[in-house]
């Protein structure tokens, strides 16, 4: 949304392409931050830019010949006023004598017996006509080769952003708020683009336009010329201070907005706990806080933009006042003709549009620092996993998996501390372990989303660091414990890691996760759309679905972790059953809080404070008595109980 | 180092892939420009504000005359002052001063319209916003289940700001059209023979832009749809970025995000070229006119019928006339946004409030705590019922497990406890009270819910625990911890009970933030309280601590639990067994156990929770235990 609101009033009406301030509002709140060195921004951004060699070209041509059809207009008209009034005094002194040598050659040419002023106005008109479809003709290129290179530029930055956000590794989005990545990849991209095609070209416009400008009025005549110049530094100032403010003040409705939006979302998402509290009135109350917070800030918004326009408007004309004066004193005294005060007006009402333009420039330079800042920011960060460059591919012999002594942590924060284990093909490892014991970061280490900090990993002898990424994650499934829903139909969920499957494997996946049934009796079958647009799941079945993504890709190696909790009992039973062909040859971790869920397993590790503290069959946990059995007689002896347990001992 | 080259799109488009399907074009409305109902109902939010607006529409002419006596005046100076052969000075110097006074009242005009008109529009939006939201506090619940919260909230804020920006265009257009009677008049009027030639180009443009207007609308719109594509494909990368890396789906999903990301580029370059489009057009008619004006209104003036100002001052006309065609038919598209934005709105605003309090509704301070259902049949689909005709009573201070199979009507009963609903037939009374005759608000001081979903809201815990309870001190939400056992795992917190929670309490377990919506009933302190017992299995820990944290909410209450534990069901005075909205049977763990009927059968298939057993599996237990009955 909100690419398209620039453009669409782009180059049409300037003054209403103030995008209203709820329009943008949808939870993006982003400070300007101080980034790499504008400059350096700026030479990145216009090294993109001199890609496009031959567009850069023709856009800077169409503003020299832009600027002047632009400036001849004025003189033109000036001009016509001294032929209509110089040529019936029978006295030629047109305005301008380029101009005048010019039309009084052609009138030569037309020769005697055609009136000369007539010729001349003819001329004259013809001109102003080509003129005007010359600055129409260029201003079209103009603006179009800017907006397409902005787009261009735009396109290669959010594939940029894309592509990195895809390899930066876990520890980079874990540290990142995901709200704040797709700001930077929605807002920024968005800010460098206009930056790309308001700024960059059209400051080289401006410059030049303006520049000939002043100095044609400034040579003509050099006190009316500074006089009808006058508001130029005003207007200049104000409209540069003015935007600035309006950016500064928009980041900070922004964010009372997103506060806003916040309010609104978890008021309509927890309707339910409203209602039960009868709580109205109380949310109504946090609703015109919030409401009102923005409610001040766009009135501050507005202020700024009233006073501005019509302060811009008044300083123009309080020069026009001077000029008509001034310059209708030297008319009275013969000194110019009333064409070329004419002609002065002219050159104020061509520049004025241009100057207004300047503060939009320099608010798109100081917005363009800021996203392009931001947004280099994250391109120029290296993933701290990435293939080694002679990495190879992972060659499975067997399949078998081998913690080496692990140690993982953040600084002081150490969640393993030498954690040695072996999974053979056919065998399943069952990890337990009370919440942040480091359960899940075993889970994690093995697709290399983390890499250990001391020890290492193999599979089949090779460490996972020589490998490449693709081959691993290929080999590896992870079941996660949060199942994220794509968008789109069941089966492109289910066929997410092999979108090439054919539909029997995805069918067979899906009814080994116990998810079959269930997909057939929806209207829509496998072809029903999910996620955040289409048929929402419970929380069991995201996880069935999670299991069959997995499963349907035969990975070499499976990792449950904690992917059965919001699955009952009895259909974990089945879809162990029903795993058990794939899984004969292969190794198996299974991570769970339910003891039920890996009772089985060839081997137990009984994880706590990142340190494997029991390991062993069922049988020879239980028979150790120590944390292992702990947790059986808590999980298992309630419901063998009868009657009341609720003052069961303590929990710690 | 372009993407291209770091990375070639190489692969063909796997057949089983997609990407973030965005809103269609359909989905974008192409309606009516005006919508006289939409109009009529929005203007009575606008008439809080007619004085302003009035005031602002003074403004708006009045900066519009001035605009347009500007360049009468220059043709004063022209055609009096500055007269072939003048030579007095103090003409001129009035006509100065009477240009300056234009001036002041320009400035002026122009400042207050711009102001008035922002501020009313904003004003104007909240005012909307908040109408719909406080609607949407009231509807009833049967209307938010079917609507996304999605929905709801682009109504909210795109919609709403779709008519604020109705609001200001309205009032601009107002002076757009000022503007142009107000030119023509006075070309006309100058010289009506200059004035018809110049004007003859005006049609021209007219027409050349209503030509324009479908496509270049329908390639702007290509434009946004295909923006906020490419924005939610981002944004579906990023959230899944896991699964996305876990399933090494990154050289696909970039082929399939380029290809998006094409099309937006596509359509955009399309819809730029539709923009400055009308640059040439319009410059090439104001050069027509301007040509007009040299040729005609040169020889008018040779001839001695026209005094050169009116040259000069139709030259200063030919400059401005076009913008306000141009600016009423861009403003013909936000006519349309309005119009069809308005209705959306009003479709909200419109949905009945079917609960509401009576006129005598009552609010006593004090209740038994006793609920009775009689003969209540209830459905959510007209001649669906879900519940049929069921008849039961809770006494003061006792816990009562439902229980049964999914779709057996157990969240039907608690929701209308809290009458989330009306019932059908019969009646549902709350202390000896029929809801339908008790306050909204009674209802929500005596009956308390705890959800099988734990709803946080942000801030910190000591907010979420108080929530709307007025008078709550810090002392009450630590009691309320304790005696839940959150105090602990609280304390731990870096700031404690001032821990700021993330979204939906995204930094706290499962277990957690069940806990926290215990110590939110307790502090609420009401007699009944209808509980909803989460399904998802949490670490055997916490589980514990939940179970002790039940037992004390229940103490001194009456409850009511859809119970998905066996101990929580064994823990109740009463189980009540329900199916296919009917009671089957009721009455202690015990005494279902020795009755061998549905309650036992499914007791003894060890699921976890009556929910999960298949269907099949339910079917025979019925069998059997009507078998058994017979």
């Amino acid at each position: 949304m909100l690419t398209s609101c620039g453009f669409i009033h782009g180059g049409i009406v300037t003054a209403t392409s103030q995008v209203t301030p709820a329009g943008k509002a949808a939870g993006t709140s982003s400070r300007p931050v101080v980034g790499a060195s504008s400059a350096g921004v700026f030479m990145r951004i216009t090294r993109m830019a001199l890609q496009y060699r031959w567009r850069l070209f023709f856009g800077l041509i169409t503003i020299f010949l832009a600027s002047g059809f632009q400036l001849a207009i004025p003189i033109l008209i000036g001009s016509s006023v001294d032929a209509a009034l110089g040529l019936e005094n029978g006295d030629l002194r047109i305005a301008n004598s380029a101009v005048v040598a010019s039309i009084a050659s052609v009138t030569d040419i037309v020769g005697e017996g055609s009136n000369p002023a007539k010729t001349a106005l003819i001329i004259i008109a013809v001109l102003l006509f080509i003129a005007s479809v010359g600055r129409g003709l260029s201003a079209m290129f103009q603006n179009y080769m800017g907006e397409s290179i902005g787009q261009g530029i735009g396109y290669e930055l959010r594939m940029l952003y894309y592509e990195k956000l895809q390899r930066l590794s876990f520890s980079y989005h874990a540290g990142v708020h995901t709200g704040d990545l797709i700001t930077r990849g929605i807002v920024d991209v968005e800010g460098v683009r206009m930056f790309v095609q308001t700024a960059l070209l059209r400051s080289v416009f401006l410059v030049v336009l303006i520049g000939t400008g002043m100095y044609l009025m400034l040579s003509e005549d050099l006190v009316l010329g500074l006089i009808s110049l006058s508001f130029v530094p005003f207007i200049a100032w104000q409209s540069t201070a003015a935007q600035l403010k309006l950016r500064s003040n928009w980041y900070a409705l922004q964010e009372r907005l997103s506060a806003l939006t916040k309010v609104m979302d978890e008021n309509l998402g927890g309707i339910r706990v409203v209602r039960s509290f009868a709580s109205q009135d109380h949310e109504m109350k946090k609703f015109d806080v919030a409401s009102n917070e923005t409610l001040a800030l766009a009135n501050v918004q507005v202020g700024i933009r009233a006073s501005n326009i019509s302060v811009m408007g008044l300083a123009f004309m309080l020069s026009m006042a001077g000029v008509l004066w001034v310059g209708g004193l030297k008319v009275i005294d013969n000194e110019i003709s009333a064409g070329e005060l004419t002609q002065f007006l002219a050159f104020m009402s061509i520049l004025l549009q241009p100057i207004r333009q300047i503060g939009m420039t320099i608010n798109g330079f100081a917005r363009g620092s800021a996203t392009g800042g931001r947004l280099f920011q994250v391109l120029d960060i290296s993933p701290d996993i990435q293939d080694k460059p002679d990495a190879k591919d992972l060659e499975i012999t067997n399949g078998t998996l081998e913690f080496h002594n692990v140690s993982f942590g953040y600084e002081e924060d150490i969640i393993l501390n030498g954690v040695s284990f072996k999974v053979e093909p056919g065998h399943t490892v069952g990890i337990v372990g009370p919440p942040g014991s480091g359960k899940s970061t075993i889970a994690h280490l093995v697709p290399r989303f983390y890499d250990p900090k001391e020890g290492y990993i193999t599979i089949d002898g090779q460490d996972l660091r020589d490998v490449t990424l693709d081959s691993l994650r290929k080999a590896v499934g992870v079941v996660e414990q949060d199942t994220f829903l794509f968008t789109a139909s069941i089966e492109h969920n289910v066929a997410y890691g092999d979108p090439w499957a054919p539909d029997d494997r995805i069918e067979t996946a899906s009814q080994h996760a116990q998810l079959g049934d269930y997909i057939d009796r929806l209207p829509g079958g496998y072809n029903t759309l999910v996620g955040e647009r289409g048929v929402s799941l419970s929380g069991g079945q995201r996880q069935r679905l999670s299991i069959a993504r997995s499963i349907m890709l035969k990975p070499q190696l499976i990792i449950f972790d904690d992917s059965t909790a919001a699955i009952d009992a009895a259909t974990e039973q089945r879809i162990r059953a029903a795993l058990t062909e794939l899984t004969k040859d292969r190794a198996t971790i299974i991570i769970s809080h339910r003891l039920s869920s890996l009772m089985h397993a060839d081997e137990i590790l009984f994880i706590e404070e990142g340190k494997i503290v029991e390991r062993g069959s069922h049988e020879q946990l239980l028979t150790q008595g120590g944390h292992y059995n702990d947790l059986y007689e808590l999980q298992i002896r309630p419901n063998e109980q009868s009657g009341n347990n609720m003052d069961e001992g303590s929990a710690s | 180092m372009t993407a291209r080259e770091t990375h070639e799109r190489s692969h063909e488009i796997p057949p089983k892939a997609s990407i973030k399907l965005g809103p269609t074009l359909d989905e974008e409305v192409f309606g009516e420009a005006f919508n006289g109902q939409v109009v009529g109902r929005f203007m009575k939010y606008i008439a809080a504000y007619k004085v302003l607006l009035w005031v602002a529409i003074t403004a708006v002419i009045v900066f519009t005359i001035s605009s347009i006596a500007i360049p009468l005046i220059v043709k004063n100076v022209y055609d009096d002052a500055l007269k072939e052969g003048a030579t007095d000075k103090s003409k001129l110097t009035t006509m100065v001063i009477i240009f300056l006074v234009a001036v002041g009242f320009n400035f002026v005009a122009n400042y207050f319209q711009e102001l008035i008109v922002g501020r009313v529009a904003e004003r104007i939006l909240i005012d909307m916003r908040r109408a719909m939201y406080e609607h949407i506090q009231r509807i009833s619940l049967s209307f938010m289940d079917k609507t996304e919260i999605g929905k709801l909230m682009s109504r909210l804020q795109g919609d709403v700001a779709a008519l604020q920006e109705f609001l200001q265009t309205a009032v601009f257009a107002v002076g757009d059209f000022v503007l142009l009677i107000g030119i023509i008049g006075a070309m006309l009027w100058l010289d009506w023979r200059l004035g018809l030639m110049t004007l003859a180009v005006l049609p021209v443009l007219f027409i050349i832009q209503i030509i324009w207007l479908p496509y270049a609308r329908q390639s702007f719109l290509r434009a946004r749809v295909t923006s906020s594509i490419v924005s939610g494909a981002l944004a579906e990368n990023i959230n899944g970025i896991r699964a996305v890396q876990g399933l090494s789906r990154e050289y696909v999903n970039y082929d399939l995000f380029d290809i998006r990301a094409t099309d937006n580029l596509k359509a955009a370059n399309n819809a730029s070229k539709f923009g400055v489009m009308m640059l040439p057009i319009v410059d090439t008619l104001t050069g027509a006119a301007m040509a007009i004006v040299v040729i005609m209104g040169g020889f008018f003036v040779l001839g001695g019928t026209v005094e050169v100002g009116v040259m000069v001052a139709f030259v200063l006309f030919v400059q401005r006339f076009f913008d306000p065609i141009r600016a009423l038919t861009m403003h013909y598209n936000v006519l349309q946004r309005a119009m069809a934005s308005g209705e959306r709105i009003f479709e909200v605003i419109d949905v009945p409030v079917d609960i509401k309090d009576k006129p005598n509704a009552i609010h006593p301070k004090e209740i038994d705590g006793s609920i009775s259902f009689e003969n209540v049949t209830f459905g959510y689909v007209e001649n669906q019922p879900i519940l049929k005709d069921i008849n039961f009573e809770v006494k003061p201070g006792e816990t009562v497990a439902l229980v049964g199979p999914t779709g057996s009507g157990k969240t039907s009963t608690t929701a209308l406890v809290h009458r989330f609903y009306d019932v059908w037939e019969g009646t549902v009374k709350v202390g000896g009270y029929d809801v339908r005759d008790l306050t909204n608000d009674s209802l929500g001081e005596h009956v308390s819910m705890v959800l099988q979903e734990p709803f946080l809201f942000s801030g910190t815990i000591l907010e979420n625990i108080i929530y709307a309870k007025e008078g709550a001190t810090r002392e009450d939400v630590v009691a309320a911890a304790q005696a839940v056992g959150a105090h602990e795992f609280i304390m731990k917190l870096p700031d404690g009970y001032e821990t700021e929670l993330e979204q939906r309490g995204g930094n706290l377990s499962l277990g957690q933030r069940q806990l926290l919506s215990f110590a939110r009933a307790i502090v609420a302190d009401s007699k009944i309280l209808v509980l909803d017992e989460a399904t998802a299995s949490i670490d055997s820990y916490t589980e514990m601590l939940i179970q002790q944290a039940l037992e004390r909410l229940m103490e001194g209450r009456t409850g009511m639990v859809i119970a998905h534990r066996l101990a929580t069901i064994r823990g109740a005075d009463r189980i009540i067994v329900l199916q296919d909205g009917g009671i089957v049977e009721q009455g202690n763990h015990d005494e279902l156990m020795a009755n061998s009927g549905l309650y036992s059968r499914l007791y003894s298939m060890n699921y976890a929770s009556f929910d999960d057993i298949p269907d099949e599996l339910i079917a025979q237990a019925t069998n059997a235990a009507q078998g058994r009955a017979t």
